[in-house]
């Protein structure tokens, strides 16, 4: 394509999403979640006319046949099974008072992992998966884990694991706090920063489907629901927070620390544009 | 807050653009005219200081703290290429005029405000001299 009628494709595509909601509204009453997320899907299936819309939560892999029979074939043996079975059983074991994890979520935390993040109206803030973990230890006396691997990615591989196949259903309340936490996430996903000058919409909305050096780009349309990945190029499992940091640094932007209001923000805009896409984590990734 | 180089430029307003400051134009372009005249006076036989900046800015578009142009486009020479920007050839054809692609190193989103391309200038990633180099190894793509 001349790139003239590059700039100006992507030029309205991102103009649409950015101004999906109402065009002509002013930045207050622009806050428009459900045509936002509609809008999300549109840009992402009309970009990749062939990907189904489940398969876009295969990241990299939905994006290129080859990387998608590697995928395949790493499935036979999945990379992440060491850590799924850490994480059964750290669920079934109890903490020294007596109690489990299971005694801190709904349906003792079988199959709910599509439910997170959700907005706390009382705490007036959003709480993703990671954060819920490590509170549930706290609160039964036990010290926190590290939130980027090991331990963390081990609870979150099997919660997500007995949640496989299940939609995505994140909630935004009728609560003024909860609509500006949306807002604010959707804000910092787009918002170029660092001396590269990268938003995260730069390289997940932008530019998806394109190698960056030897890395396949992953579409933003389902980013989180195979967390955790299992990554050859970290010889092991990351959590969420592990990507969000480790794509922060990679702009040689400073990151914040794991768990900070802003990434839990963009969590819960992320999740939110993908619901109805099935949770498929835990995940493998090249 | 996070930022290291300007303030944050967002696509979701694109007035903002207009207001960022592109602080090394006037002087990158200064001596690029000259370096211009130079090397179309001698293109035939490089002279041995031109020839070392082509290789020096060879070296400054691989470095992956530099330029780390390979990132995004596929270049002679280079290994594992990105795909995200086009591949960088017949550039001497594309840009006979160097102070383009100058402009286009010191703050690409001037031409294109969407442009993923960091601005190397601007944001001081790349000096005017290292600029320059890279515009000579350009230029015998
Ligand atoms: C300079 C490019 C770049 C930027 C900017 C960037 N990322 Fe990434 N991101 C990558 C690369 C490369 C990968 C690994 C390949 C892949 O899976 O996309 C990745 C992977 C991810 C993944 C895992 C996707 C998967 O399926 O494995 C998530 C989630 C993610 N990024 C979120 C973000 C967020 C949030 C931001 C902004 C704070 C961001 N990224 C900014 C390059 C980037
Ligand atoms: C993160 C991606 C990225 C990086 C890094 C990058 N570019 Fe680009 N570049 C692009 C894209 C995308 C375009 C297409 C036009 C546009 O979007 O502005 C482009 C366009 C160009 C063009 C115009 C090409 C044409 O055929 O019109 C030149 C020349 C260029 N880049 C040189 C460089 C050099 C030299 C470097 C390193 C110092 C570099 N780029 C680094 C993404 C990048």
């Amino acid at each position: 394509m001349r790139p003239a009628i590059r700039f100006a494709s992507i030029g309205l595509a991102l103009a649409a999403l950015a101004y999906a909601a109402a065009p002509s509204a002013t930045a207050a009453d622009a806050v428009d979640p459900v045509a936002d997320a509609k809008a999300f899907k549109k840009y992402f299936t009309d970009k990749f006319p062939k990907v189904k819309l489940e398969d876009f939560v295969n990241g990299p892999y939905s994006m290129d046949e080859g990387l998608h029979q590697q995928w395949q074939e790493k499935e036979q043996f999945p990379p992440y099974e060491f850590s799924l079975e850490l994480g059964k059983e750290m669920f079934s074991k109890p903490f020294k008072n007596g109690k489990s994890y299971g005694d801190c979520f709904p349906n003792k935390g079988i199959g709910i992992r599509q439910n997170y993040p959700y907005f706390d109206e009382k705490e007036g803030k959003v709480i993703t998966l990671e954060l819920a973990l490590n509170r549930c230890r706290e609160a039964n006396g036990e010290p926190p884990f590290s939130y980027v691997k090991d331990e963390m990615a081990a609870l979150t591989a099997y919660m997500a694991f007995t949640s496989r196949g299940k939609p995505f259903d994140i909630k935004i309340p009728n609560d003024p706090r909860a609509l500006a936490a949306y807002e604010n996430g959707k804000e910092y996903f787009y918002t170029r920063r660092g001396q590269l000058n990268f938003s995260c919409a730069t390289c997940h909305v932008q530019s998806p489907g394109e190698r960056i050096r030897a890395e396949v780009l992953a579409p933003a349309l389902g980013i989180l629901n195979a967390m955790p990945i299992y990554r050859s190029e970290w010889s092991g499992m990351g959590t969420t927070s592990r990507r969000f940091t480790s794509c922060n640094s990679q702009i040689r932007g400073v990151p914040f620390s794991p768990q900070d209001d802003e990434y839990r923000n963009v969590e819960y805009y992320l999740s939110f544009v993908s619901n109805g896409l099935p949770i498929s984590g835990p995940g493998a990734r090249p | 807050m996070t930022q290291t180089g300007n303030a944050p430029l967002k696509i979701t307003d694109p007035t903002k653009h207009v207001l960022t400051k592109h602080v090394l134009t006037k002087s990158a372009l200064i001596p690029a005219a000259a370096v211009a005249l130079l090397v179309g006076m001698l293109a035939t036989s490089l002279p041995a200081a031109a020839q070392s900046s082509v290789a020096e800015g060879q070296k400054l578009a691989f470095d992956r703290s530099k330029g780390n142009c390979l990132t995004c486009h596929d270049i002679k020479g280079g290994n594992l290429p990105g795909s995200i920007g086009p591949a960088l050839t017949d550039i001497k054809r594309k840009y006979p005029d160097r102070n383009e692609l100058v402009a286009i190193l010191v703050d690409a989103t001037k031409r294109n405000p969407l442009t993923v391309m960091p601005p190397f200038g601007r944001n001081r990633i790349l000096n005017d001299k290292e600029i320059n180099a890279i515009v000579d190894f350009l230029q015998t793509l």
